[in-house]
């Protein structure tokens, strides 16, 4: 007892400790869990499933003692975004709509991680049905990133005044998988699932420092994952390092009957080399990336990652995605023509919330949907229908999706000229304060905050965050890999390269320094930045 | 003679409405108006009226006869209790996903290949949006864009004047055959105003056939869904029975005047039984005519026909003049289908349809099977043409023949008229006949042989039937042969143990 284990990597340091019976499942659950009641004000958990994940643990205990783990995640404390079914736990999606909604089944990804003996702590927030970019937007409120009350942020951010307190300089996750980012940044869990259509678990992992991991469409299946817009979705991954990334990918990529959309195949795990070699890449460094907006910060942190590949013998290459500047129309359209068409089965019938409007079947549909959804919800399937109608179709869906064809072809000619990964920016800048978010509309929100990461969502490409640095005022700042379909492996290499070379600092968390048992060692931060 | 679409012209006037009596079953049932099958234009005319051509188009649900659902694995069974057989899937619960049933799809590449139809090898699947409570997702996942099978005829006979030696062969093109999920049944409780809902049904494999406007007629339209449901039945693609909702046939209607374009049409829904087409469509016709004769206009409206009343009815229409909002269908890859040239080396036979592989096991088609009867036992085609329209029957047929001494041509006279004829009048299916094969070609062999009269081969035949009085006569005979000198109690014993035998 007394090791510090919350914020360190499971694939290492966790499952090691848990293997050499240096820490129970059933002790590494408390932790979290008590971590999790001392972080509520973060408000990064819908439901926290305290009693299962106890019973868990303690199976997961059990087997470990008899020395029969399922594998190296039997024991891990992990999270899952609250827009994935999870049998007899209540899934909401933070909507009105599902609130009190109890899946008969899980969906396949949890499925698979309770088969390997993860212990699943509870449900993260997110904007309502994951339309969001702030994880603002949820009916159970704002999740609040956990960097708000670092040290760090703390140190840097000199308040205007001493009147103004934290509750008015706390920053946004970014999202919409912001309560899985936060819970990962805090410490309350290892891993967590979230989802990624335009962005949604990169956006967050970069403003709560973590990794995170969109791959490509059709590796993970989708199936009991409730969709936003079918044919972008990505189960996405949450993790404090690369390797524990690719720990977690292997666990839960292939083929699956339940998803027609998933690859035929079989998908082998694999590891990362412990020194990863860069030098005979080509890092394409796309120029369309540089977007209006972007801060000087950020700007100069994406070309320091550069000469750093430079300089390790990569062949550094400035590259062009011509139709990038018009990914986010065309995800409007798509996205809202998706969501009209999704929504649709949110009638008060069959499930979920039912308004107490009964003169007529339609008015009790009317009155259910507006009751159960949120503006920004109604307004997408407002727009979405009209995309869809008959004399609008070809001009804009129809459009739109060649649009879409375009873009993903640009990748296709980069990547087929030779240029193996791509470097990005993840976010234009570090998460602003949530009262300065709120300023700006949802839709203004997302369609700024989507723009580096939604082309790799409309071409289906794999593409991570890793957590580079933290910004002047002490909030970490990330950068992107995109790399080429199915090619996992290398893009994770690539990744956890560059992680090495950042040595990204740990957050000081005084919450999660109490539960751990002791203080953090602090790791250098000085190598890069 | 082949014919497409027979531009007939109507000029009768009918009563609306009426019911007319001692309609029998197709196609020997009185037709209120006849078509002219002989596909002649008729002129204006004696009357100095200018003629109207009808023109009938019709689409087809046809169930697929699956265990399970399209998209589902949920069992497919007709009349099960209550929402007994819905999946996760079928009640549409938020993230579940469609998973297509190999089975629906090899149903419906069978029945584009029996109706000759160009098969795609790529077809891809759509959402068509509307609200009903029966629908659960807010869409019906059907094949708008590019269906599974396209431009296909079939081939049918009708018989002019009603006569069956008679007989016209017609042809009506089939637009396509399209994949798509059945909903579920709303039931309407008007007293305690409320909306039952049973998802037994919704997600059962469909197949949309689309039938080009070239009938003229009820009969016509009543011919090509009969051989239509022969077609699937000999498939086993779908089990076609109409009463059971397995096959659904809607009508499209219009009347115009020669050399004009064609007229605005009506839908015509709610038909339940093939006679009721013939019944509804030519009402419908008549209907148009009139009120176009009356100086009134035809709305483009769907109509439900009353059965009780033979005429057709305004629907209170569910849902208006809707916009469906068609989207390509994102959780479903294009459905790609192979033939013996494209199949790719090393592929799973499990994982792909290969179309050629299931052209070389369609069974012989009715029209084959018709002709093979002609041809071997050289009977009319008419015959043949009755012996395919009852299940078992053609078997039963052969059966006979196989056994007995007697020529097909004379044994056929025997199934039709008075074996068939029998059935029909106690509302009994081949399979439930009292008479059977063996017991039959037995009889005829006596007759063959001259041991019995015609006479009494007919009674022992109605008496096996279960006709208890037709003994007596039976007795009454024997008596006259033996001259008075028989026990008639014992003849009756005697008889009685030779006809349970």
């Amino acid at each position: 007892m007394g090791a510090r284990l919350l914020g360190h990597a499971l694939r290492s340091q966790v499952s090691a400790a848990l293997k050499e019976g240096r820490v129970t499942p059933t002790e590494l659950c408390q932790r979290c869990l008590a971590l999790i009641k001392s972080t509520k004000f973060l408000n990064a958990y819908i439901t926290v499933t305290e009693e299962t994940a106890l019973k868990q643990a303690e199976e997961s205990e059990k087997r470990r003692k008899r020395g029969q783990p399922l594998g190296i995640l039997d024991g891990i404390p992990i999270a899952v975004k609250d827009n994935f079914n999870t049998a007899g736990i209540e899934t909401t999606c933070a909507s009105n709509m599902l609130k009190g909604y109890i899946s008969p089944y899980n969906a396949t990804v949890v499925q698979k991680l309770l088969d390997q003996g993860a212990v699943l702590l509870g449900k993260t927030n997110l904007d309502e049905f994951a339309m969001g970019s702030g994880s603002t937007d949820g009916v159970f409120g704002p999740v609040r990133n956990p960097w708000s009350y670092s040290k760090q942020y703390k140190e840097k951010s000199v308040p205007k005044s001493h009147s103004e307190d934290e509750e008015y300089n706390w920053v946004i996750t970014g999202g919409s998988s912001g309560g899985s980012a936060a819970a990962v940044s805090s410490f309350t869990c290892f891993a967590a699932l979230g989802s990624d259509t335009g962005g949604s678990t990169r956006n967050p992992a970069a403003h709560c420092g973590v990794v995170g991991l969109k791959p490509t469409y059709g590796l993970i299946s989708r199936h009991g994952l409730i969709p936003l817009v079918n044919s972008m979705d990505v189960p996405g991954i949450l993790t404090r390092c690369v390797d524990d990334a690719a720990v977690l990918l292997g666990s839960l990529a292939g083929h699956d009957p339940k998803d027609s959309t998933t690859i035929q195949d079989d998908f082998k795990p694999f590891e990362l080399p412990d020194l990863p070699d860069v030098s005979k890449l080509s890092i394409g460094i796309p120029k369309e990336y540089h977007a209006p907006g972007l801060s000087s910060e950020i700007l100069s942190l994406w070309s320091k990652a550069a000469d750093l590949f430079k300089n390790a013998g990569a062949k550094v290459v400035e590259v062009s995605l011509p139709h990038t500047r018009y990914s986010i129309v065309c995800y409007h359209v798509l996205c809202t023509a998706e969501v009209a068409s999704n929504m649709a089965r949110f009638d008060g019938l069959e499930y979920g919330h039912r308004s107490d409007v009964k003169d007529s079947t339609e008015s009790m549909y009317a009155a259910t949907r507006r009751e159960g959804f949120n503006d920004v919800v109604r307004g997408r399937i407002l727009s979405g229908n009209y995309f869809l109608l008959k004399q609008n179709y070809e001009k804009y869906f129809v459009k739109a999706q060649k649009v879409r064809r375009l873009i993903a072809n640009d990748f296709g000619k980069v990547f087929g000229s030779g240029v193996d990964i791509l470097l990005t920016p993840t976010t234009l800048s570090d998460a602003v304060p949530y009262t300065e978010f709120i300023q700006e509309d949802n839709r203004t929100r997302s369609a700024q905050d989507d723009i580096l990461t939604q082309a790799a969502n409309m071409a289906g490409l794999p593409a991570i965050n890793v957590p580079t640095a933290l910004s002047e005022r002490g909030l970490p700042v990330g950068l992107q890999f995109i790399g080429r379909s199915f090619q996992e492996k290398q893009l994770l290499t690539v990744a956890k390269w560059f992680e090495k070379q950042v040595q990204f600092p740990v957050i000081q968390l005084e919450e999660a320094e109490r539960h751990d048992n002791g203080v953090f060692q602090h790791q250098k931060s000085a190598s890069f930045s | 003679m082949v014919a497409r679409g027979c531009g007939g012209v109507w000029r009768r006037l009918r009563q609306r409405c009426a019911v007319r009596p001692g309609s029998g079953p197709f196609p020997r049932g009185e037709r209120a108006v006849a078509c002219n099958a002989r596909g002649g234009m008729m002129s204006a005319g004696k009357s100095g009226l200018t003629p109207w051509i009808p023109v009938v188009g019709l689409e087809i649900h046809a169930q697929i006869s699956s265990n399970s659902k399209l998209f589902s694995g949920s069992q497919v069974q007709f009349a099960a209790p209550p929402n007994s057989l819905v999946s996760f899937f079928d009640a549409s619960l938020p993230g579940t996903l469609p998973v297509l049933n190999r089975r629906c799809v090899e149903a419906a590449v069978m029945t584009g290949l029996a109706l000759n139809c160009h098969i795609n090898k790529k077809s891809l699947f759509d959402r068509k949006h509307y609200f009903y409570a029966d629908l659960p997702a807010g869409y019906q996942i059907t094949q708008q864009r590019v269906p599974i099978a396209v431009n296909g005829s079939l081939s049918y006979s009708l018989c002019i004047d009603n006569k069956m030696s008679q007989m016209v062969t017609k042809t009506v093109r089939i637009k396509q055959i399209q994949l798509e999920q059945d909903s579920g049944k709303s039931l309407h409780d008007d007293a305690r105003s409320q909306t039952l809902v049973d998802l037994n049904r919704a997600g059962v494999g469909l197949m949309e056939l689309v039938m080009e406007p070239d009938m003229c007629c009820g009969e016509e339209a009543a011919a090509a869904v009969r051989e239509l449901q022969l077609i699937l039945q000999t498939l086993g693609s779908s089990q076609a029975v109409m009463a059971e909702g397995q096959l659904r046939v809607d009508a499209n209607v219009s009347v115009h005047h020669p050399g004009e374009p064609y007229g605005v049409r009506t839908e015509v829904k709610n038909i339940n039984s093939i006679r009721f087409l013939a019944k509804a469509v030519d009402y419908e016709i008549q209907r148009q005519i009139e009120e176009l004769g009356n100086g009134g206009t035809i709305s483009n409206e769907t109509r439900a026909f009353d059965s009780k009343l033979g005429c057709t009815v305004p629907m209170r229409d569910k849902e208006g003049k809707q916009d469906y909002r068609f989207m390509p269908e994102p959780n479903l890859p294009p459905l790609i289908l192979y033939d013996a040239k494209s199949l790719p080396a090393n592929m799973n036979h499990q994982q792909v349809i290969n179309i050629d592989w299931i052209r070389e096991r369609l069974p012989d088609l009715p029209s084959v099977k018709r002709e093979k009867l002609v041809e071997q036992y050289g009977i009319l085609p008419e015959h043949s043409f009755t012996l395919l329209n009852e299940d078992g029957l053609p078997e039963f047929f052969e059966n006979v023949v196989k056994q007995t001494q007697m020529k097909p041509k004379k044994v056929i006279g025997w199934i039709l008229n008075d074996l068939l004829s029998y059935l029909k009048q106690h509302s009994l299916t081949v399979k439930e006949s009292p008479v059977s094969s063996f017991l039959l070609a037995d009889l005829l062999n006596l007759l063959e042989k001259k041991e019995i009269s015609s006479t009494a081969a007919k009674q022992v035949m109605a008496i096996k039937a279960g006709n208890q009085k037709v003994l007596n006569k039976l007795i009454g005979l024997v008596q006259k042969k033996t001259q008075g000198r028989s026990n008639p109690v014992l003849v009756k014993q005697l008889l009685e143990k030779k006809l349970s035998e």
